[in-house]
């Protein structure tokens, strides 16, 4: 078995069976729902729902419901996708890229994370397919035969890109979710005892039986989805970033977007996680698995791409005068000091100056602090792609056609309804899914559980019996086969 | 034909690889083990292979990549070349980089569904499937050792028992299996 260095934090705190890793993960799920859930599930769905109602009265309207104009035809829609994918990127981080690392404290997170990450990336596809605003085309992005000639999608359009990655994402970050779903509903299935969630969980589990060669090859999956979700992570925000990168526009067009994006993202998307976790573990008496060490793993992730993000806005702000281009100048000067400074100092602040905070390890500890940043840093990012995307082209080459962004009520009912809709996701996501992915926690518990860390945990009798790896004491009585 | 078969219930995983390590050092055959979670360090013991399904995921991966590049010298190259911002397709060569993009996620999407469907059909884990795990524990807390008396001709049922109660087993159940 793994040994793991002593001075090393335990990850499970105090002493836990198998049993009651199950006991604490499938308790919430069986158990009546708390009044909050009730309260938090209504309320996320009258948001959820009145941001539908939005959506439906674009569709039925038209785009020009937004407040786009002739200059900015991009604003919200974009920033809200951007936002959202980026959101969407911490999931499949820290089941693929930390797998990979052999990081096991992402065990405790991955589940909640990865479920995140689906419902982040759902809200984010809304956009692009309601911007076409005659969303029963959208087939249209797909290269299939067709009657126009047959006219092909433009495989040389970032944009085209993006509609492989995001879909391709989404759909291998659910394959990866539920293969690892499926042994953790198999438990379910064989606790329930009520016969309409045992017939759900049974058929939500395939018939899972836990057989050594299903482990096998359970592992090996797992290990090579991590593999090619790895580099998936990064391609899907450089090719988001690609969308702006590719084009001529002044404030866009910079080499330094793909990397910069990506740290964004994972800014962002562990900053959600924290959001979220921070409640849960309260809410689901999980405090036992997700603990302090594990806040500060993430922060210190929040922490470095934090820094990569402010280096980047330094670096574009530093290039945008060294090139000599007086438009790209422009477009950085107008940022800091024209009209838009607010969002742009509002970013800086939010995304430059509070992730240095954690450096001091008694503000990367405190969960109070931890969940105050983790909004101010996800209101950050959001700034971040509206400074990008809005102030860029608000200005463009014709001083005649400058313009201003205001948005419309719908723009801001279609982006708090994906918040709405969000939280419904997850909420029901918490209330009927195990959490925690109870078959890795298992794996762990011996390596890294307090107890058996300390040696406080009583010795399996067969072991004490038989002199095998017997330290500490034998306090249980032996049983008699 | 009905089969005899032993399941050996223990109550932990280090346990359980102890007992499987003796009985196949007296030769006994393991035909399984059901398990909550993977046992590290059980498969050579009972004679698990590793398997291949990694291959199987390169080989799909190159089918992606293979598929995505046809595809798009078909679409763009020869079906309908078309001149975008004066850069027109001339040939694959010419324009392979902004296909780079599309190749990739291509490879990773083959590569990830049908390594996770070739998962789910060779374990026969398909909704709606039965569960065929001996005892509903298996899934929380308990691990069970299958022992079948056909692959053990050379023990008499009893001295399998007593092998099996050296071993920390909990408890010992019977089944005819089809």
């Amino acid at each position: 078995m793994h040994k793991e260095a002593a001075i090393r934090e335990p990850l499970i705190l105090g002493h836990k069976t198998y049993h009651e890793i199950t006991e604490d993960v499938c308790k919430p799920i069986e158990d009546k729902a708390p009044r909050m859930w009730y309260i938090l599930f209504g309320i996320a769905l009258v948001i959820g729902l009145y941001g539908v109602g939005c959506i439906f009265y674009l569709l039925g309207t038209g785009i020009g419901v937004w407040g786009l104009n002739k200059t900015i035809g991009w604003a919200w829609d974009i920033t809200n996708f951007v936002w959202w994918v980026g959101i969407g990127h911490a999931g499949t981080l820290i089941s693929a890229v930390l797998l990979l690392f052999r990081q096991k404290w992402r065990m405790a997170i991955n589940r909640s994370a990865e479920a995140m990450t689906i419902f982040a990336v759902f809200m984010a596809g809304l956009f692009p397919l309601i911007h076409m605003g005659r969303l029963w085309v959208g087939y249209w992005t797909l290269p299939l035969p067709n009657h126009f000639g047959s006219l092909w999608v433009n495989f040389n359009s970032p944009l085209l890109w993006d509609v492989f990655a995001i879909s391709t994402y989404l759909s291998v970050s659910l394959v990866f979710w539920y293969i690892g779903l499926i042994p953790d509903f198999a438990t379910i299935r064989d606790r329930v005892k009520k016969p309409i969630p045992k017939k759900m969980y049974s058929i939500l589990s395939f018939g899972w039986s836990g057989r050594a060669k299903h482990w096998n090859r359970f592992e090996l999956v797992s290990l090579v989805l991590a593999g090619v979700a790895t580099p998936l992570v990064f391609s899907v925000h450089s090719i988001v970033s690609f969308d702006f990168a590719t084009s001529v526009i002044p404030g866009w067009h910079t080499t330094i977007f793909p990397p910069y994006f990506v740290a964004g993202a994972v800014f962002s998307g562990f900053a959600m996680v924290q959001t979220l976790l921070l409640v849960m573990r309260k809410a689901m008496k999980l405090e036992a698995y997700i603990h302090t060490r594990h806040v500060e793993y993430m922060n210190i992730v929040i922490m470095v791409t934090g820094s990569i993000v402010g280096t980047a806005y330094i670096t574009e702000l530093f290039i945008s005068w060294y090139s000599g281009v007086e438009y790209e100048a422009y477009a950085f000067f107008n940022r800091a000091t024209g009209p838009y400074w607010w969002a742009y100092w509002s970013m800086m602040t939010c995304n430059v100056v509070s992730p240095q905070l954690m450096w001091f390890k008694k503000l990367r500890r405190s969960l109070l602090f931890t969940f105050v940043i983790s909004i101010v840093v996800n209101i950050g990012m959001w700034f971040e792609r509206y400074v990008i995307i809005v102030t860029s082209i608000h200005r463009d080459y014709l001083p005649s056609s400058w313009s201003m962004h205001y948005p419309s009520h719908i723009d801001l009912g279609v982006y708090i309804g994906t918040i709405g809709l969000f939280f419904v996701f997850f909420l029901l996501f918490a209330r009927f899914f195990p959490v925690l992915a109870l078959n890795e926690l298992k794996t762990i518990l011996k390596s890294s559980g307090e107890s058996y860390k300390n040696d406080t945990a009583p010795v399996h009798p067969y072991f004490a019996k038989n002199g095998h790896g017997s330290h500490g004491h034998d306090d249980h009585d032996t049983h008699n086969h | 034909m009905a089969e005899k078969v032993i399941y050996a219930m223990y109550d932990d995983d280090d346990v359980l690889k102890d007992g499987a390590k003796k009985l196949v050092a007296k030769g006994v055959k393991v035909a399984d083990v059901f398990s909550p979670f993977p046992i590290h360090g059980i498969d050579p013991i009972i004679g698990v292979k590793q398997t291949r399904l990694g291959i199987m995921a390169f080989l799909y991966g190159l089918t992606g990549t293979t598929l995505a590049t046809l595809g798009m010298n078909y679409f763009m190259i020869h079906d309908w070349p078309m001149n975008i911002g004066g850069k027109p397709s001339m040939t694959y060569l010419d324009n392979v980089l902004a296909f780079i993009p599309i190749t990739f996620e291509f490879t990773v999407l083959c590569a990830a569904h049908g390594m996770a469907i070739t998962y789910l059909l060779l374990n026969r884990t398909l909704p709606g499937m039965p569960a065929t795990n001996p005892d509903p524990r298996t899934t929380d807390d308990k691990f069970v050792m299958e022992l079948r008396l056909s692959d053990n001709g050379q023990f008499s049922e009893g001295e399998l028992m007593a092998m099996l109660n050296e071993t920390g087993v909990i408890e010992v159940d019977q089944k005819d299996i089809h």
